[in-house]
Protein backbone atom coordinates (compact mmCIF):
# COMPACT_ATOMS: atom_id res chain seq x y z
CA UNK A 1 0.00 0.00 0.00
CA UNK A 2 1.13 3.75 -1.07
CA UNK A 3 2.19 5.88 2.23
CA UNK A 4 0.77 9.62 0.94
CA UNK A 5 3.06 11.65 3.42
CA UNK A 6 1.16 15.14 4.40
CA UNK A 7 3.69 17.92 4.23
CA UNK A 8 3.96 19.60 7.74
CA UNK A 9 6.80 22.32 6.65
CA UNK A 10 9.89 21.71 4.84
CA UNK A 11 11.43 19.30 7.24
CA UNK A 12 8.17 17.46 8.54
CA UNK A 13 5.87 15.15 7.20
CA UNK A 14 3.40 12.88 8.46
CA UNK A 15 1.87 9.64 8.12
CA UNK A 16 -1.92 10.11 9.10
CA UNK A 17 -3.48 7.64 11.99
CA UNK A 18 -5.77 6.36 9.06
CA UNK A 19 -3.01 5.32 6.73
CA UNK A 20 -3.56 1.88 8.79
CA UNK A 21 -6.16 0.68 11.31
CA UNK A 22 -4.59 -0.31 14.14
CA UNK A 23 -2.47 3.25 14.42
CA UNK A 24 -2.75 5.02 17.46
CA UNK A 25 -0.83 7.74 16.55
CA UNK A 26 0.33 9.56 13.58
CA UNK A 27 3.60 8.93 12.24
CA UNK A 28 5.80 12.26 11.57
CA UNK A 29 9.79 11.93 9.46
CA UNK A 30 11.88 14.21 9.58
CA UNK A 31 13.54 15.01 6.00
CA UNK A 32 13.62 16.87 2.91
CA UNK A 33 12.23 16.42 -0.54
CA UNK A 34 15.78 14.71 -1.68
CA UNK A 35 16.23 12.92 0.99
CA UNK A 36 12.67 11.58 1.04
CA UNK A 37 13.28 10.16 -2.84
CA UNK A 38 15.74 7.34 -1.22
CA UNK A 39 13.75 6.84 1.90
CA UNK A 40 10.18 5.69 -0.01
CA UNK A 41 12.29 3.48 -1.87
CA UNK A 42 12.40 0.59 0.84
CA UNK A 43 9.85 -0.60 3.53
CA UNK A 44 11.16 2.17 6.29
CA UNK A 45 8.30 4.46 6.16
CA UNK A 46 5.51 1.20 6.60
CA UNK A 47 7.75 0.26 9.74
CA UNK A 48 7.20 3.96 10.98
CA UNK A 49 3.20 2.89 10.50
CA UNK A 50 3.94 -0.52 12.16
CA UNK A 51 5.47 0.91 15.44
CA UNK A 52 2.27 3.21 16.26
CA UNK A 53 0.26 0.05 16.63
CA UNK A 54 2.69 -0.24 20.09
CA UNK A 55 0.21 -0.06 23.30
CA UNK A 56 0.63 3.04 25.10
CA UNK A 57 2.56 5.32 22.65
CA UNK A 58 2.50 8.73 23.10
CA UNK A 59 2.16 11.49 20.65
CA UNK A 60 3.84 10.07 17.29
CA UNK A 61 5.86 7.02 15.95
CA UNK A 62 9.10 9.19 14.75
CA UNK A 63 11.65 8.76 12.04
CA UNK A 64 14.81 10.78 12.02
CA UNK A 65 16.33 11.93 8.31
CA UNK A 66 18.79 9.21 8.31
CA UNK A 67 15.74 5.97 8.61
CA UNK A 68 16.13 2.99 6.32
CA UNK A 69 14.69 -0.11 7.23
CA UNK A 70 15.97 -2.59 9.99
CA UNK A 71 14.14 -5.46 12.03
CA UNK A 72 10.40 -4.36 13.68
CA UNK A 73 11.25 -0.66 14.00
CA UNK A 74 13.00 1.34 11.32
CA UNK A 75 16.92 1.82 12.01
CA UNK A 76 16.23 5.63 13.27
CA UNK A 77 13.05 5.27 14.11
CA UNK A 78 12.18 6.87 17.96
CA UNK A 79 8.82 5.78 19.98
CA UNK A 80 7.68 6.76 23.55
CA UNK A 81 5.15 4.74 25.27
CA UNK A 82 3.74 6.01 29.12
CA UNK A 83 4.89 3.87 31.58
CA UNK A 84 1.74 4.41 33.78
CA UNK A 85 -0.71 3.91 30.54
CA UNK A 86 -0.10 0.05 30.30
CA UNK A 87 2.90 1.14 27.77
CA UNK A 88 5.47 -1.39 26.41
CA UNK A 89 9.08 -2.07 25.83
CA UNK A 90 9.75 -3.49 23.08
CA UNK A 91 13.57 -5.12 21.73
CA UNK A 92 12.97 -4.28 18.67
CA UNK A 93 12.93 -0.66 19.32
CA UNK A 94 16.20 -1.10 21.01
CA UNK A 95 18.16 -3.17 18.42
CA UNK A 96 20.27 -6.00 18.17
CA UNK A 97 23.62 -3.87 18.94
CA UNK A 98 22.24 -2.83 22.21
CA UNK A 99 24.21 0.49 22.81
CA UNK A 100 25.69 0.77 19.76
CA UNK A 101 27.11 3.98 20.20
CA UNK A 102 29.78 6.51 19.32
CA UNK A 103 32.34 8.93 21.29
CA UNK A 104 34.33 11.45 20.14
CA UNK A 105 37.85 12.46 21.36
CA UNK A 106 39.65 15.88 21.01
CA UNK A 107 43.50 16.58 20.66
CA UNK A 108 46.03 19.37 21.08
CA UNK A 109 48.03 17.81 18.24
CA UNK A 110 47.45 19.18 14.89
CA UNK A 111 46.49 17.71 11.39
CA UNK A 112 49.22 18.57 9.60
CA UNK A 113 51.42 16.79 12.11
CA UNK A 114 49.69 13.30 11.68
CA UNK A 115 49.64 13.24 7.73
CA UNK A 116 52.53 12.67 6.64
CA UNK A 117 52.79 9.77 9.24
CA UNK A 118 48.91 9.03 8.98
CA UNK A 119 49.61 4.98 7.35
CA UNK A 120 51.93 4.23 10.22
CA UNK A 121 49.21 5.67 12.69
CA UNK A 122 46.58 3.92 11.39
CA UNK A 123 49.01 0.13 10.90
CA UNK A 124 49.38 1.16 14.66
CA UNK A 125 45.86 0.91 15.84
CA UNK A 126 45.01 -1.64 13.82
CA UNK A 127 47.37 -3.86 14.85
CA UNK A 128 46.51 -3.06 18.49
CA UNK A 129 42.65 -2.69 18.61
CA UNK A 130 40.77 -6.10 17.75
CA UNK A 131 38.44 -6.12 15.35
CA UNK A 132 36.36 -7.87 12.38
CA UNK A 133 35.27 -11.56 12.93
CA UNK A 134 36.56 -13.52 15.30
CA UNK A 135 38.80 -10.95 16.94
CA UNK A 136 39.07 -11.46 20.32
CA UNK A 137 39.67 -8.67 23.29
CA UNK A 138 42.81 -9.02 25.39
CA UNK A 139 40.68 -8.49 28.42
CA UNK A 140 40.19 -11.38 30.32
CA UNK A 141 37.65 -11.60 33.60
CA UNK A 142 36.35 -14.71 35.67
CA UNK A 143 32.64 -14.46 35.63
CA UNK A 144 32.22 -12.48 39.12
CA UNK A 145 34.55 -9.81 37.31
CA UNK A 146 32.08 -9.83 34.26
CA UNK A 147 28.96 -9.36 36.19
CA UNK A 148 31.09 -6.50 37.58
CA UNK A 149 31.34 -5.00 34.30
CA UNK A 150 27.77 -5.58 33.80
CA UNK A 151 26.88 -3.62 36.78
CA UNK A 152 29.09 -0.64 36.51
CA UNK A 153 29.80 -0.08 32.95
CA UNK A 154 32.46 1.90 31.72
CA UNK A 155 33.40 2.55 35.72
CA UNK A 156 35.17 -0.78 35.94
CA UNK A 157 37.47 0.11 33.04
CA UNK A 158 38.50 3.78 35.32
CA UNK A 159 38.47 1.35 38.07
CA UNK A 160 41.40 -0.90 36.66
CA UNK A 161 43.16 1.81 35.43
CA UNK A 162 42.05 2.07 31.63
CA UNK A 163 40.65 5.63 32.10
CA UNK A 164 39.40 8.78 34.41
CA UNK A 165 36.90 9.80 35.96
CA UNK A 166 36.85 12.92 33.73
CA UNK A 167 35.83 10.29 30.63
CA UNK A 168 32.45 9.15 32.65
CA UNK A 169 31.91 12.48 33.59
CA UNK A 170 31.28 12.82 29.77
CA UNK A 171 29.63 9.79 28.68
CA UNK A 172 25.73 9.58 28.54
CA UNK A 173 24.72 8.03 31.55
CA UNK A 174 28.44 8.39 32.81
CA UNK A 175 29.19 5.14 31.52
CA UNK A 176 26.48 3.46 33.50
CA UNK A 177 22.85 2.77 33.94
CA UNK A 178 21.48 1.86 36.89
CA UNK A 179 19.25 -0.98 37.73
CA UNK A 180 21.01 -3.57 35.56
CA UNK A 181 20.34 -6.71 36.61
CA UNK A 182 23.13 -10.14 35.51
CA UNK A 183 20.39 -12.13 37.03
CA UNK A 184 18.49 -11.57 33.91
CA UNK A 185 21.22 -12.15 31.42
CA UNK A 186 21.31 -16.38 30.41
CA UNK A 187 24.42 -18.38 29.96
CA UNK A 188 24.18 -18.08 26.32
CA UNK A 189 24.91 -14.39 26.12
CA UNK A 190 27.68 -14.61 29.07
CA UNK A 191 29.04 -17.08 26.86
CA UNK A 192 29.16 -14.95 24.09
CA UNK A 193 30.52 -11.95 25.11
CA UNK A 194 33.67 -13.64 27.19
CA UNK A 195 35.86 -12.65 24.78
CA UNK A 196 34.90 -9.63 23.46
CA UNK A 197 35.31 -6.88 25.21
CA UNK A 198 37.66 -4.05 23.94
CA UNK A 199 37.16 -5.24 20.61
CA UNK A 200 35.82 -3.39 17.77
CA UNK A 201 33.42 -5.37 16.20
CA UNK A 202 32.70 -5.35 12.15
CA UNK A 203 30.09 -4.21 9.72
CA UNK A 204 30.00 -0.35 10.05
CA UNK A 205 31.71 -0.52 13.50
CA UNK A 206 35.01 2.00 12.97
CA UNK A 207 38.03 3.67 14.31
CA UNK A 208 38.45 7.19 12.74
CA UNK A 209 41.43 9.49 12.86
CA UNK A 210 39.69 12.94 11.80
CA UNK A 211 40.67 16.98 11.26
CA UNK A 212 37.79 19.08 11.66
CA UNK A 213 37.57 20.62 8.65
CA UNK A 214 34.98 23.54 9.69
CA UNK A 215 33.38 25.21 12.58
CA UNK A 216 30.48 27.15 12.65
CA UNK A 217 29.55 27.71 16.06
CA UNK A 218 33.18 28.74 17.54
CA UNK A 219 32.12 29.95 20.97
CA UNK A 220 30.78 26.30 21.22
CA UNK A 221 33.65 24.82 20.18
CA UNK A 222 35.92 26.76 22.44
CA UNK A 223 33.65 25.65 25.48
CA UNK A 224 34.23 21.58 23.73
CA UNK A 225 38.13 22.05 23.20
CA UNK A 226 37.21 22.06 19.57
CA UNK A 227 39.67 24.54 16.88
CA UNK A 228 39.42 23.90 13.05
CA UNK A 229 42.81 22.01 11.55
CA UNK A 230 42.47 19.64 15.25
CA UNK A 231 42.77 15.93 15.50
CA UNK A 232 40.00 13.75 16.46
CA UNK A 233 39.34 10.12 17.41
CA UNK A 234 35.66 8.44 17.04
CA UNK A 235 35.01 5.02 17.97
CA UNK A 236 31.72 3.76 17.21
CA UNK A 237 30.81 0.32 18.49
CA UNK A 238 28.04 -1.68 20.79
CA UNK A 239 27.89 -4.82 22.88
CA UNK A 240 28.86 -7.32 20.35
CA UNK A 241 27.38 -10.82 20.55
CA UNK A 242 26.61 -10.18 24.10
CA UNK A 243 23.85 -7.56 23.01
CA UNK A 244 22.97 -9.67 20.20
CA UNK A 245 22.26 -12.70 22.21
CA UNK A 246 19.94 -10.54 24.90
CA UNK A 247 18.26 -9.14 21.99
CA UNK A 248 17.53 -12.85 20.70
CA UNK A 249 16.73 -14.49 23.69
CA UNK A 250 14.36 -11.62 24.83
CA UNK A 251 12.65 -10.78 21.21
CA UNK A 252 11.60 -14.79 21.10
CA UNK A 253 10.21 -14.64 24.83
CA UNK A 254 8.06 -11.72 23.81
CA UNK A 255 6.48 -13.77 21.00
CA UNK A 256 4.22 -15.17 23.64
CA UNK A 257 4.53 -12.13 25.73
CA UNK A 258 2.01 -10.52 22.84
CA UNK A 259 -0.35 -13.29 23.37
CA UNK A 260 -0.70 -13.44 27.17
CA UNK A 261 -1.40 -9.58 27.12
CA UNK A 262 -3.39 -9.80 23.98
CA UNK A 263 -1.24 -6.92 22.06
CA UNK A 264 -1.94 -6.75 18.17
CA UNK A 265 1.26 -5.51 16.35
CA UNK A 266 1.53 -5.87 12.80
CA UNK A 267 5.05 -7.62 12.79
CA UNK A 268 6.09 -10.42 15.52
CA UNK A 269 9.62 -8.63 15.56
CA UNK A 270 7.81 -5.51 17.24
CA UNK A 271 7.01 -7.75 19.42
CA UNK A 272 6.77 -6.58 23.33
CA UNK A 273 5.57 -6.23 26.78
CA UNK A 274 3.92 -3.79 29.29
CA UNK A 275 7.32 -1.89 31.04
CA UNK A 276 5.43 -2.78 34.12
CA UNK A 277 5.25 -6.57 33.48
CA UNK A 278 7.48 -8.96 34.74
CA UNK A 279 8.44 -9.95 30.72
CA UNK A 280 9.24 -6.07 30.86
CA UNK A 281 11.11 -5.39 33.56
CA UNK A 282 13.20 -8.74 32.91
CA UNK A 283 14.51 -7.37 29.59
CA UNK A 284 15.01 -3.91 31.01
CA UNK A 285 17.40 -5.20 33.89
CA UNK A 286 19.05 -7.20 30.62
CA UNK A 287 19.26 -4.54 27.84
CA UNK A 288 20.79 -2.19 30.88
CA UNK A 289 23.28 -4.87 31.20
CA UNK A 290 24.01 -4.90 27.62
CA UNK A 291 24.45 -1.18 27.80
CA UNK A 292 26.76 -1.28 30.34
CA UNK A 293 28.86 -3.86 28.49
CA UNK A 294 28.91 -1.73 25.19
CA UNK A 295 30.32 2.00 27.73
CA UNK A 296 32.71 -0.79 28.76
CA UNK A 297 33.65 -1.75 25.54
CA UNK A 298 33.88 1.63 23.98
CA UNK A 299 36.12 2.58 27.56
CA UNK A 300 38.71 0.14 26.70
CA UNK A 301 38.77 0.93 22.77
CA UNK A 302 39.80 4.47 23.67
CA UNK A 303 41.93 3.60 26.41
CA UNK A 304 44.22 0.87 23.61
CA UNK A 305 44.03 4.25 21.45
CA UNK A 306 45.37 6.73 24.02
CA UNK A 307 48.03 4.04 24.45
CA UNK A 308 49.28 3.94 20.82
CA UNK A 309 49.05 7.96 20.31
CA UNK A 310 51.10 7.83 23.71
CA UNK A 311 53.87 5.40 22.08
CA UNK A 312 53.77 7.30 18.74
CA UNK A 313 53.68 10.51 19.94
CA UNK A 314 56.09 9.55 23.30
CA UNK A 315 53.91 12.18 25.38
CA UNK A 316 51.41 11.07 28.00
CA UNK A 317 47.48 10.90 26.25
CA UNK A 318 46.88 13.92 28.58
CA UNK A 319 49.89 16.37 27.63
CA UNK A 320 48.53 15.25 23.91
CA UNK A 321 44.92 16.36 25.28
CA UNK A 322 43.09 13.79 24.25
CA UNK A 323 40.02 14.05 26.38
CA UNK A 324 36.54 12.58 25.96
CA UNK A 325 34.06 15.31 24.20
CA UNK A 326 31.08 13.08 24.80
CA UNK A 327 29.75 9.36 24.19
CA UNK A 328 26.47 8.82 23.11
CA UNK A 329 24.18 5.29 22.77
CA UNK A 330 22.51 5.31 19.48
CA UNK A 331 20.48 1.47 20.19
CA UNK A 332 18.76 1.77 23.38
CA UNK A 333 15.59 2.45 25.84
CA UNK A 334 15.37 5.07 28.39
CA UNK A 335 13.29 6.31 31.21
CA UNK A 336 12.68 9.97 30.83
CA UNK A 337 10.03 12.46 31.86
CA UNK A 338 7.87 14.57 29.43
CA UNK A 339 4.67 17.10 29.90
CA UNK A 340 2.49 15.57 27.81
CA UNK A 341 -0.79 17.24 27.35
CA UNK A 342 -0.41 19.18 31.23
CA UNK A 343 0.62 15.95 32.81
CA UNK A 344 4.09 15.01 33.76
CA UNK A 345 4.34 11.69 32.51
CA UNK A 346 7.36 8.79 33.13
CA UNK A 347 7.62 7.58 29.17
CA UNK A 348 10.10 4.70 27.98
CA UNK A 349 11.75 6.62 25.45
CA UNK A 350 13.09 3.90 22.22
CA UNK A 351 15.82 5.53 20.18
CA UNK A 352 17.28 2.56 17.34
CA UNK A 353 19.28 4.41 15.40
CA UNK A 354 18.81 7.30 16.94
CA UNK A 355 20.51 9.70 19.45
CA UNK A 356 20.07 11.84 22.86
CA UNK A 357 20.06 15.44 22.15
CA UNK A 358 19.36 17.34 25.60
CA UNK A 359 18.89 20.96 25.34
CA UNK A 360 20.81 23.98 27.31
CA UNK A 361 19.97 23.74 30.86
CA UNK A 362 19.13 19.99 31.13
CA UNK A 363 20.04 18.78 34.92
CA UNK A 364 21.69 15.44 33.49
CA UNK A 365 24.40 17.36 31.59
CA UNK A 366 27.86 17.75 32.77
CA UNK A 367 28.66 21.19 34.78
CA UNK A 368 30.97 22.81 31.55
CA UNK A 369 28.22 21.71 29.06
CA UNK A 370 25.15 22.98 30.70
CA UNK A 371 25.17 26.65 29.26
CA UNK A 372 25.72 24.71 25.56
CA UNK A 373 23.60 21.37 25.66
CA UNK A 374 24.44 18.24 25.16
CA UNK A 375 27.27 16.81 22.53
CA UNK A 376 25.40 14.92 19.23
CA UNK A 377 28.16 13.07 17.43
CA UNK A 378 27.37 12.28 14.11
CA UNK A 379 29.59 9.86 12.12
CA UNK A 380 29.19 10.09 8.17
CA UNK A 381 30.53 7.47 5.82
CA UNK A 382 34.67 6.92 5.40
CA UNK A 383 34.93 8.92 2.66
CA UNK A 384 33.13 12.14 3.71
CA UNK A 385 32.49 14.14 6.70
CA UNK A 386 30.93 13.43 10.52
CA UNK A 387 29.81 15.94 12.54
CA UNK A 388 29.32 17.63 15.97
CA UNK A 389 26.06 18.94 16.89
CA UNK A 390 24.52 20.09 20.11
CA UNK A 391 20.99 19.57 21.39
CA UNK A 392 18.38 21.93 21.26
CA UNK A 393 14.91 23.29 23.26
CA UNK A 394 13.08 23.03 19.91
CA UNK A 395 13.98 18.74 20.12
CA UNK A 396 11.31 18.68 23.30
CA UNK A 397 8.99 17.61 20.29
CA UNK A 398 11.29 14.33 19.16
CA UNK A 399 11.64 13.59 23.02
CA UNK A 400 15.15 15.42 23.11
CA UNK A 401 16.11 12.87 20.08
CA UNK A 402 17.83 13.22 16.62
CA UNK A 403 19.94 11.24 13.78
CA UNK A 404 22.43 9.39 14.34
CA UNK A 405 24.32 8.83 11.07
CA UNK A 406 24.43 9.15 7.46
CA UNK A 407 21.78 5.86 7.33
CA UNK A 408 22.34 3.69 4.37
CA UNK A 409 20.64 3.81 0.83
CA UNK A 410 22.32 1.04 -0.59
CA UNK A 411 22.01 -2.82 0.51
CA UNK A 412 25.55 -4.53 0.94
CA UNK A 413 24.93 -6.43 -2.26
CA UNK A 414 23.75 -3.51 -4.21
CA UNK A 415 27.15 -1.63 -2.71
CA UNK A 416 29.26 -4.40 -3.88
CA UNK A 417 27.64 -4.22 -7.09
CA UNK A 418 28.30 -0.40 -7.59
CA UNK A 419 31.93 -1.52 -6.64
CA UNK A 420 32.74 -3.86 -8.89
CA UNK A 421 35.79 -3.41 -10.36
CA UNK A 422 37.05 -0.48 -8.26
CA UNK A 423 39.47 -0.26 -5.56
CA UNK A 424 37.77 1.68 -2.90
CA UNK A 425 41.33 1.75 -0.50
CA UNK A 426 42.57 3.69 -3.76
CA UNK A 427 39.68 5.93 -4.24
CA UNK A 428 40.14 6.78 -0.50
CA UNK A 429 43.42 6.97 -0.68
CA UNK A 430 43.69 9.57 -3.47
CA UNK A 431 41.26 11.77 -1.47
CA UNK A 432 43.64 11.68 1.54
CA UNK A 433 42.10 8.45 3.60
CA UNK A 434 44.19 5.61 4.56
CA UNK A 435 41.79 2.87 5.42
CA UNK A 436 42.61 -0.64 7.24
CA UNK A 437 39.72 -3.26 7.14
CA UNK A 438 39.86 -6.50 9.03
CA UNK A 439 37.03 -8.35 6.55
CA UNK A 440 37.35 -8.94 3.11
CA UNK A 441 34.30 -7.14 1.49
CA UNK A 442 34.02 -4.68 3.86
CA UNK A 443 35.41 -1.36 1.70
CA UNK A 444 32.93 -2.64 -0.70
CA UNK A 445 29.95 -2.41 1.35
CA UNK A 446 30.97 0.26 3.11
CA UNK A 447 31.54 2.72 0.44
CA UNK A 448 30.99 6.30 0.70
CA UNK A 449 28.27 5.94 -1.79
CA UNK A 450 26.06 3.25 -0.25
CA UNK A 451 25.51 5.58 2.84
CA UNK A 452 23.13 9.37 2.45
CA UNK A 453 24.59 12.22 2.21
CA UNK A 454 25.57 13.25 6.11
CA UNK A 455 25.60 16.61 5.33
CA UNK A 456 21.84 16.83 4.32
CA UNK A 457 20.88 14.68 6.77
CA UNK A 458 22.53 17.12 9.33
CA UNK A 459 20.89 19.80 7.47
CA UNK A 460 17.80 18.61 8.24
CA UNK A 461 18.06 18.49 11.82
CA UNK A 462 19.65 21.68 12.16
CA UNK A 463 17.13 23.34 9.77
CA UNK A 464 14.42 21.56 12.05
CA UNK A 465 16.05 23.04 14.66
CA UNK A 466 16.53 19.85 16.81
CA UNK A 467 20.03 19.96 16.52
CA UNK A 468 22.89 22.28 16.08
CA UNK A 469 25.96 21.98 13.92
CA UNK A 470 29.07 22.99 15.94
CA UNK A 471 31.93 21.70 13.23
CA UNK A 472 32.44 19.27 10.31
CA UNK A 473 35.54 16.53 10.70
CA UNK A 474 36.64 14.46 7.80
CA UNK A 475 38.71 11.26 8.11
CA UNK A 476 42.12 10.53 7.35
CA UNK A 477 42.93 7.61 8.74
CA UNK A 478 40.08 4.42 9.03
CA UNK A 479 40.03 1.10 10.98
CA UNK A 480 37.22 -0.91 10.17
CA UNK A 481 36.59 -4.34 11.16
CA UNK B 1 21.67 -25.59 2.57
CA UNK B 2 21.22 -22.75 4.69
CA UNK B 3 23.56 -23.78 6.91
CA UNK B 4 26.03 -24.66 4.63
CA UNK B 5 25.41 -20.66 2.44
CA UNK B 6 25.79 -19.38 6.25
CA UNK B 7 29.07 -20.38 6.56
CA UNK B 8 30.50 -20.16 3.31
CA UNK B 9 29.91 -16.41 4.16
CA UNK B 10 31.51 -16.49 7.43
CA UNK B 11 34.36 -18.11 6.19
CA UNK B 12 36.78 -20.00 3.16
CA UNK B 13 35.00 -23.94 3.53
CA UNK B 14 36.86 -25.40 0.63
CA UNK B 15 39.12 -28.31 1.50
CA UNK B 16 38.50 -27.92 5.00
CA UNK B 17 39.22 -31.26 7.03
CA UNK B 18 36.77 -31.77 9.09
CA UNK B 19 37.59 -32.91 12.99
CA UNK B 20 34.64 -32.33 15.37
CA UNK B 21 31.18 -32.37 15.25
CA UNK B 22 28.19 -30.79 17.19
CA UNK B 23 25.06 -32.07 18.49
CA UNK B 24 21.80 -30.06 17.81
CA UNK B 25 18.51 -30.40 18.71
CA UNK B 26 16.00 -27.83 18.64
CA UNK B 27 12.34 -27.01 19.08
CA UNK B 28 10.71 -24.12 17.52
CA UNK B 29 6.80 -23.17 16.73
CA UNK B 30 6.93 -22.72 12.94
CA UNK B 31 9.20 -24.11 9.94
CA UNK B 32 10.63 -20.58 9.79
CA UNK B 33 11.22 -20.66 13.36
CA UNK B 34 12.92 -23.78 13.33
CA UNK B 35 15.34 -22.67 10.71
CA UNK B 36 16.08 -19.57 12.17
CA UNK B 37 17.26 -21.52 15.25
CA UNK B 38 19.01 -24.01 13.84
CA UNK B 39 20.86 -21.55 11.89
CA UNK B 40 21.78 -19.16 15.20
CA UNK B 41 22.48 -22.35 17.31
CA UNK B 42 25.37 -22.94 15.05
CA UNK B 43 26.30 -19.13 15.04
CA UNK B 44 26.17 -19.29 18.61
CA UNK B 45 29.14 -22.70 18.31
CA UNK B 46 31.07 -20.62 15.95
CA UNK B 47 31.28 -17.81 18.38
CA UNK B 48 31.24 -19.60 21.71
CA UNK B 49 33.66 -22.62 20.30
CA UNK B 50 35.18 -21.09 17.39
CA UNK B 51 33.91 -23.90 15.08
CA UNK B 52 33.73 -23.08 11.46
CA UNK B 53 31.02 -25.74 10.17
CA UNK B 54 31.21 -27.05 7.17
CA UNK B 55 29.12 -30.76 6.37
CA UNK B 56 25.24 -31.21 8.06
CA UNK B 57 22.76 -33.75 8.96
CA UNK B 58 19.90 -33.37 9.41
CA UNK B 59 18.52 -37.19 11.61
CA UNK B 60 15.23 -36.06 12.36
CA UNK B 61 12.87 -33.41 11.36
CA UNK B 62 8.89 -32.37 11.65
CA UNK B 63 7.72 -28.65 11.29
CA UNK B 64 8.55 -28.02 15.24
CA UNK B 65 11.56 -29.93 15.64
CA UNK B 66 14.85 -30.72 14.30
CA UNK B 67 17.95 -32.87 15.56
CA UNK B 68 21.08 -33.65 13.58
CA UNK B 69 24.65 -32.21 13.85
CA UNK B 70 27.23 -29.81 11.81
CA UNK B 71 30.88 -30.60 11.90
CA UNK B 72 34.07 -29.04 10.79
CA UNK B 73 37.27 -27.60 12.40
CA UNK B 74 37.95 -25.02 15.16
CA UNK B 75 39.47 -21.54 13.69
CA UNK B 76 42.72 -22.43 15.14
CA UNK B 77 44.94 -21.83 12.90
CA UNK B 78 42.17 -21.88 10.42
CA UNK B 79 41.51 -17.84 11.21
CA UNK B 80 42.90 -16.69 7.48
CA UNK B 81 39.61 -18.50 6.46
CA UNK B 82 37.31 -15.78 8.03
CA UNK B 83 36.08 -13.71 5.79
CA UNK B 84 33.22 -12.11 7.31
CA UNK B 85 31.06 -11.74 10.47
CA UNK B 86 27.17 -12.87 11.02
CA UNK B 87 26.06 -11.65 13.92
CA UNK B 88 22.22 -13.56 13.71
CA UNK B 89 19.82 -14.61 11.17
CA UNK B 90 16.57 -12.72 11.26
CA UNK B 91 13.15 -13.12 10.19
CA UNK B 92 12.95 -10.11 8.12
CA UNK B 93 10.77 -11.40 5.27
CA UNK B 94 11.72 -15.12 6.10
CA UNK B 95 8.79 -17.18 4.42
CA UNK B 96 9.82 -21.60 3.01
CA UNK B 97 8.12 -22.06 -0.04
CA UNK B 98 7.98 -25.66 -1.83
CA UNK B 99 9.24 -25.82 -5.18
CA UNK B 100 10.18 -28.04 -7.63
CA UNK B 101 9.36 -30.80 -4.86
CA UNK B 102 12.00 -29.40 -2.70
CA UNK B 103 12.08 -26.13 -0.56
CA UNK B 104 13.25 -22.66 -1.23
CA UNK B 105 13.72 -19.38 1.12
CA UNK B 106 15.54 -16.07 1.44
CA UNK B 107 17.05 -15.25 4.69
CA UNK B 108 18.55 -11.65 5.64
CA UNK B 109 21.16 -12.16 7.77
CA UNK B 110 22.04 -9.18 10.11
CA UNK B 111 25.99 -8.88 9.21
Amino acid sequence: MQITLQKIDDYRWRIPKNYKQGMHVPGVVFADAELLKDIVRDKALEQVANVAFLPGIVKYSLAMPDIHWGYGFCIGGVAATDVEGGGVISPGGVGFDINCGVRLMRSDIEAKDVKPRIKELVTALYNTVPAGVGSEGKIRVTEPEERKILVNGAKWAVDNGMGTNDDLEHTEEKGRMEGADPEMVSDRAYQRGKRQSGTLGSGNHFLEIQEVDEVYDEKSANILGIWKGQITVMIHSGSRGFGYQICDDYSRGMVKTVVKYNIQVPDRQLSCAPVKSPEGQAYIGAMKCAANYAWNNRQCLMHLTREVFEKFFKKSFKELGMFLVYDVAHNIAKFERYNIDGCDKLLCVHRKGATRAYPPGHPDLPAAYKEIGQPVIIPGDMGRNSYLLLGAAKAEETFYSTCHGAGRRLSRKAAVDACAGRSISRELSEKGIFVMAAERGTLAEEAPEAYKNVTQVVAVVHNAGISKRVCRMRPIGVIKG
Amino acid sequence: NAAYGMFDIIADLSNLKISVATEVSIEAGSREELLVRWLDELLYNFYVKGIIYSRFEISRMDDNSLKGAAHGRHVGDNRSRLKREIKAATFHGLEIKEENGGYVTEIVFDV
